[in-house]
């Protein structure tokens, strides 16, 4: 993993360079989340109508979701334009070792996730309270957590878009589809069977569920199902990325 | 000095069902500039990322320094210096930045601020990737191949869509780098920069080399013709010069003589004959054949085709 932190710092800088970069990451999820904050809470007359119980627990989730689905179309697309341009090839013709490239832009994405959150709670406070500030480091870790699972899928996809072009609406594609059957807008048990099937088999189901459940403040332990089969999508697409994965 | 850093032997590479390279073989010696020279497509590139380690051969073996550059990995990629057909780096990274990252992350490296400096790209060295010219951008990646003093160094298409300034000064720093003991291996489908830079050639065409020499060497065994073009109003010349020793063919153009054989003294005998004969010569001047020649001959086809 020679290169690493070099190379991690430096892709750092370059995409903060990028015009649109952080503000699509950083400033639009923190946008919407203020405007719906503001709406819902307008909204809201007491505390047990739907709209504040929305705003409750599945405000804070939908966001969380939204930075990690921004995460993997970005990094699609990055990996598509760095193939695309022979970036891939020329790193891959120096002793980096191809797992650390891949690993470098994993690290970026994830810091500018965690960055993002912070500024989201920073923000938020007046619209939610979490439970406590132990509930805000696991729902962290949490979101790190599942984007990382997330992101895992993003290599698979990047393995095969043929340009960047494709990348970023195919990875929509993917991404908002499983977002809708995941639970996060309806409870999973109104869906007609077939799509509860599908439902159960998307990691992004198991994300919503973990995150909304520390957010609610259970503890890690009443979700080791989640983060397993996160993991273990994880482990699975993280294999086939590595089977298909062209470097050219 | 002469022995072989590289060895090629019965290489083939295939595409599915288009074969680029087929059954090829070279070796190359320490310290020359070696060229495979051919028209796009001819499986130049192909061959150079199999000597790179970034392909590997269906069949057939490479050596590089004596090792395997598929297989050996880090041990061969510390050791060699690569500059890649049409590549690119990230747009907005500096050009500071990407000598300063290559230095890191090899074992032993140049100063990148000299390296810089002898590259012409010191005062470049804030600005982005994606604001260099064609030129700046040549010279950078010529800088990262050469960054960790590499014993040989991999060039594909290094001045194409260079202007010929540019491109005269990016052949000097190839020189350069062959003057520092170093083993350069190019592509090229320019036949005058094979010319004027490669100490030895090999022509590829349709995944094959067809031959391996210097360019003289090739020019002297595939086109040995000699070409001189007298112009004179003299009525008898043409008579004269067809009985000179060696002369196969004499085609009169107007007042302009061209005069076609294989005697290597051939304009020697032309000069003496004008001058025995106090012809009244207009213009005068020799043809000498060159790799272009070769290609047409070996070929049936002009490489621009």
């Amino acid at each position: 993993m020679k290169g690493l932190w070099q190379l991690t710092w430096l892709e750092i800088k370059i995409f903060a360079r990028e015009p649109l970069g952080l503000f699509g990451t950083i400033a639009i999820p923190v946008v919407v989340f203020l405007g719906l904050g503001r709406l819902m809470r307008g909204a809201a007359g007491s505390p047990g109508a739907p709209e504040a119980m929305f705003l409750k627990t599945g405000l804070p989730v939908l966001a969380a979701i939204l930075m990690s689905i921004s995460a993997v179309v970005s990094l699609v697309t990055i990996i598509a334009i760095y193939r695309e341009g022979g970036i891939l090839k020329r790193l891959r013709a120096t002793p980096l070792h191809p797992a650390t490239i891949l690993t470098a832009h994993v690290l970026v994405k994830l810091l500018f996730t965690a960055l993002t959150l912070a500024l989201l709670l920073a923000v938020g406070r007046r619209f939610y309270a979490p439970d406590s500030a132990a509930t805000l480091v696991r729902f962290a870790a949490a979101l790190l957590f599942s984007t990382a699972g997330v992101l895992s899928i993003g290599f698979l996809i990047a393995s095969v878009v043929p340009t960047a072009r494709f990348a970023q609406p195919l990875a929509g594609f993917i991404f908002y589809p499983m977002m809708a059957l995941s639970g996060l807008f309806f409870p999973i048990a109104l869906l007609p069977p077939w799509l509860r099937v599908a439902s159960r088999v998307m990691p992004m189901t198991y994300a919503v569920s973990l995150l909304q459940g520390v957010w609610r403040g259970e503890p890690l332990s009443f979700h080791l199902w989640d983060i397993a089969v996160i993991a273990l999508f994880a482990a699975l697409f993280t294999a086939l990325a590595s089977r298909f994965f062209k470097w050219d | 000095m002469n022995d072989p850093v590289i060895r090629v032997s019965g290489i083939r590479k295939a595409y599915g069902p288009v074969v680029a390279v087929d059954e090829v073989s070279f070796e190359v010696r320490r310290g020359e500039i070696f060229g495979l020279v051919g028209p796009n497509g001819a499986g130049k590139t192909t061959t150079m990322e199999c000597l790179e380690g970034l392909r590997s051969p269906d069949r057939g073996h490479v050596s590089v320094l004596g090792l395997d550059p598929f297989r050996a990995g880090t041990a061969l990629k510390i050791k060699i210096g690569v500059q890649l057909q049409e590549a690119q780096l990230q747009k907005r990274l500096k050009v500071g930045e990407a000598v300063r990252f290559w230095a890191s992350i090899y074992p032993s490296t140049l100063d990148p601020e000299a390296l810089l400096e002898q590259l012409g790209l010191r005062e470049k060295r804030n600005a982005w990737f994606m604001t260099l010219s064609g030129g700046q951008k040549q010279r950078l990646f010529i800088a990262l191949a050469l960054i960790n003093d590499p014993e040989v160094v991999f060039l594909d298409e290094l001045t194409t869509g260079l202007d010929p300034q540019a491109r005269r000064a990016i052949w000097d720093l190839v020189r350069g780098i062959r003057e520092r003991g170093k083993t350069v291996v190019l592509t090229t489908h320019l036949m005058e920069e094979a010319e004027r830079l490669c100490d030895r050639v090999a022509i590829i065409e349709h995944g094959r080399v067809i031959d391996v020499d210097t360019p003289r060497g090739l020019v002297a065994r595939h086109c040995p013709d000699r070409m001189v073009v007298v112009a004179t109003a003299d009525a008898s010349a043409r008579e004269r010069f067809l009985v000179l020793p060696g002369v196969d063919a004499v085609d009169a153009d107007g007042t302009s003589m061209t005069i076609r054989g294989r005697n290597p003294a051939l304009v020697t005998d032309v000069i003496q004959c004008v001058s025995r004969h106090g012809m009244a010569v207009t213009d005068f001047h020799t043809t000498v054949p060159t790799l272009e020649d070769v290609f047409l001959r070996l070929t049936g086809h002009s490489i621009r085709d």
